[in-house]
């Protein structure tokens, strides 16, 4: 059952298959299993099952409130929760308990999600590894899958696992609690890559939908004009729910576009020639590995193969995007991060000199190397005399760049298909070889760009590499585009057919098969 | 004015002016009384005192720009000065040598930004720009939530955020441990 998609088991909730409360249960229990993938920073079991038997009595009644309720969801802990704590994997804030929920949140429990927890992270959504964080680092279940073990000859569970493999990040944890199947989708942040970086990884549908189409409201801030709310699912279609019950302005964010929002019901895409495909040249650099490479080739075929228009395109600027970002995002981030100071909430020095001493002590307690160096890199960007020489430049570049995205989407073009990362996910130990800035700037690579012109991307897991790690590929549409985005990511899923994670080691305990499920002969196929 | 800067940038630069016309007319030997052709080589203090003055009159942004070129990598742009600046302004300290070094790879990286043409171009803030922000009505709706807020800090006296006293200066750099380790 936990392996289902949404929908599958929004229609057995629905028919009384299974409970609210007995999803609840399998997924805390596979968390428990899970917990060395370190995913998950805190568990809200009593609150989970609460919203469970609130669920049940309305499944009782026949007053379902969609197809949400009732489903297990995580969320990133970057989020606001009320009641549950919400550290951003920093030591800034352990122990803060938000009084409210950011509203991406609040519009999943209004629909009787369950949420199960807060997931790890890097540091305050810095980095792309989800190894920066005081919790720890997270493990990418592929680990441990049998596709990987098998062709490295080992078994399933190492008492030695030193070469375990990294999710990606930053929001590793949401992408490994999706993977493990300790839940059915899991939001994310995304601000240069953080949604679909770990879904390339972790072999999972990674969107990032357009700026101002979901509110940050709630959701701590890294760089303004960048972030959004990611989603990871399984499958497309899962995807399309929940962003359907997340799209939409918001009072409290104003930089939400007001107007109706259309639905996101995915038609069944049968005849693609009409689609127009772009390559874009400027992608295809030295650092990708073969096997992406030969992937997004075979793509590219595939689309021509069925009839679509398939061209090369270019923006010009790609090489300067990652500097331009770098620059943006430790201006904004120096800028975000000055409210930590430790008298409202979070962690507070011991230091009572002077307000200036304790702030200062306090920030270099609570921040780790990481957030410090991207703080001063922003302050140093943002002094008088450099003003107009980075952050004004800068600027001027993302319109650039930007505009780079416009004038193709208006030569034709529908959709643009790259890669999502240069290689599959390595281990943890060799990632570590490099500092987090270096690392950032090799691994967002595809990524960010597309943060800078504030479009909509996917990143969908299309086959295996010849270790058994996933490999995916990005789809980027224009502005406000995400219905047609997703149409194309739907029907290019349904052709690639990616296998599902084999975790049978972790699963036999937990898919204990309830009788219902084995009666049930429904065709789950016509939906 | 940074003294930290190597004595040598010093010398040179006076060399350099005193080799040249120099605005104010006299050449050290002249001014000292001598004539002819005694070579008459210039005792370190006055060197020093009229490099230092040479140097005072450079605007500063100058002096940094010539200490940048020094050093292709970039380093040499963060100067203790820049980095007591920047502590005082981030309230974050660097801690260590490597994160002083990460800053000046980071500016460096930057600084590939100069390779590209923006003539002409708008900087961009936002990429809604071409759309009306929405504010909300100025109506109270919702607050009154003075307790929970006060839950979150360590420590608070009634209704009050307390603070440490203000108008107390942080200590400057050569007064305290150049990187106090955590």
């Amino acid at each position: 059952m936990l392996g289902r998609t949404l929908r599958e088991v929004s229609v057995a909730l629905k028919r009384g298959q299974v409970t609210p409360t007995e999803l609840c249960q399998k997924c805390l229990a596979l968390i428990k299993k899970t917990k060395f993938l370190n995913a998950y920073i805190t568990v809200s079991e009593e609150a989970a099952l609460k919203q469970a038997e609130a669920s049940e009595k309305r499944y009782k009644k026949g007053q379902s409130l969609g197809d949400l309720d009732g489903i297990p969801v995580a969320v990133k802990d970057n989020f606001s929760t009320t009641g549950i704590e919400t550290t951003c994997a920093s030591n800034m804030l352990k122990g803060y308990v938000p009084p409210y929920n950011a509203t991406v949140v609040q519009k999943l429990l209004d629909q009787g999600a369950l949420l199960m927890g807060k997931t790890n992270l890097d540091e305050f959504a810095m980095g792309s590894g989800s190894t920066d964080g005081v919790f720890g680092p997270v493990k990418n279940p592929w680990s441990y899958s049998k596709q990987y073990r098998e062709k490295r000859k080992q078994k399933p569970r190492d008492e030695n696992d030193s070469d375990w493999l990294i999710t990606g990040g930053s929001s590793g944890g949401s992408a490994a609690a999706v993977s493990a199947f300790t839940c059915f989708a899991a939001l994310g942040s995304d601000t240069g890559g953080s949604t679909r970086n770990p879904a390339a990884h972790c072999g999972l549908i990674g969107f990032k939908p357009s700026y101002g189409l979901v509110s940050r409201h709630g959701l701590i801030p890294l760089v303004n004009s960048m972030d959004v709310p990611g989603i990871l699912t399984r499958c497309v279609d899962d995807t399309a729910i929940v962003l359907g019950v997340l799209a939409g302005h918001d009072p409290k964010d104003s930089t939400t576009v007001q107007g109706p929002v259309n639905s996101f019901l995915l038609p069944s895409l049968t005849d693609v020639s009409k689609l127009c495909i772009g390559i874009p040249k400027e992608y295809l650099v030295p650092e990708l590995s073969p096997e992406v490479r030969s992937l997004w080739s075979k793509a590219a075929d595939l689309f021509d193969s069925e009839g679509a228009k398939v061209k090369e395109v270019s923006l010009p600027h790609t090489c300067y995007s990652i500097v331009c970002y770098h620059v943006l995002c430790t201006s904004e981030v120096a800028s975000n991060m000055a409210r930590f100071d430790g008298l409202e909430y979070g962690h507070r020095c011991d230091i009572d000199i002077s307000t200036e001493a304790m702030y200062a002590t306090t920030r270099r307690e609570g921040f780790n190397d990481v957030v410090r160096g991207r703080i001063l890199s922003g302050n140093f960007f943002l002094l008088k005399e450099n003003y107009e020489d980075y952050f004004i430049k800068a600027q001027k570049v993302r319109r650039l760049i930007a505009n780079d995205f416009v004038n193709v989407f208006n030569s034709g073009v529908d959709v643009l298909l790259t890669p999502t990362t240069l290689r599959e996910a390595v281990p943890y130990l060799e990632f570590i070889q490099e500092d987090n800035r270096t690392r950032s700037a090799q691994d967002d690579i595809f990524t960010q760009a597309v943060n800078m012109a504030g479009l909509p991307a996917v990143n969908i897991p299309v086959a295996l590499s010849r270790q058994g790690l996933p490999i995916g590929l990005q789809f980027i549409g224009p502005a406000f585009c995400d219905q047609q985005l997703l149409t194309v990511a739907k029907w290019f899923e349904q052709q690639v057919q990616f296998p599902v994670i084999q975790l049978e080691e972790l699963m036999d305990d937990c898919s204990s098969v309830l009788a219902n499920e084995k009666l049930a002969s429904v065709s789950l196929k016509q939906q | 004015m940074s003294v930290h800067a190597s004595p040598t940038l010093f010398m040179a630069m006076a060399a350099k002016e005193a080799a040249g016309a120099h605005p104010d007319g006299v050449t050290l030997s002249a001014s000292l009384g001598l004539t002819g052709g005694a070579l008459r080589v210039p005792g370190r203090g006055d060197m020093w005192a009229r490099a230092v003055r040479l140097g005072l009159r450079a605007p500063l942004g100058g002096f940094r720009a010539f200490t940048a070129k020094a050093d292709a990598q970039g380093s040499g742009r963060v100067t203790a000065e820049v980095i007591e600046h920047l502590e005082r302004l981030a309230l974050v300290d660097f801690g260590s040598q490597e994160a002083v070094a990460r800053l000046e790879k980071a500016i460096a990286f930057a600084d590939r930004l100069r390779q590209v043409d923006t003539d002409g171009v708008e900087p961009m803030e936002s990429v809604l720009e071409d759309r009306c922000l929405y504010l909300r009505s100025d109506n109270v709706v919702e607050g009154n939530c003075a307790e929970e807020l006060l839950q979150n800090s360590h420590r608070v006296v009634e209704e009050y955020f307390v603070a440490p006293p203000g108008n107390i200066p942080l200590p400057k750099l050569d007064e305290q441990e150049s990187f106090p380790h955590n």
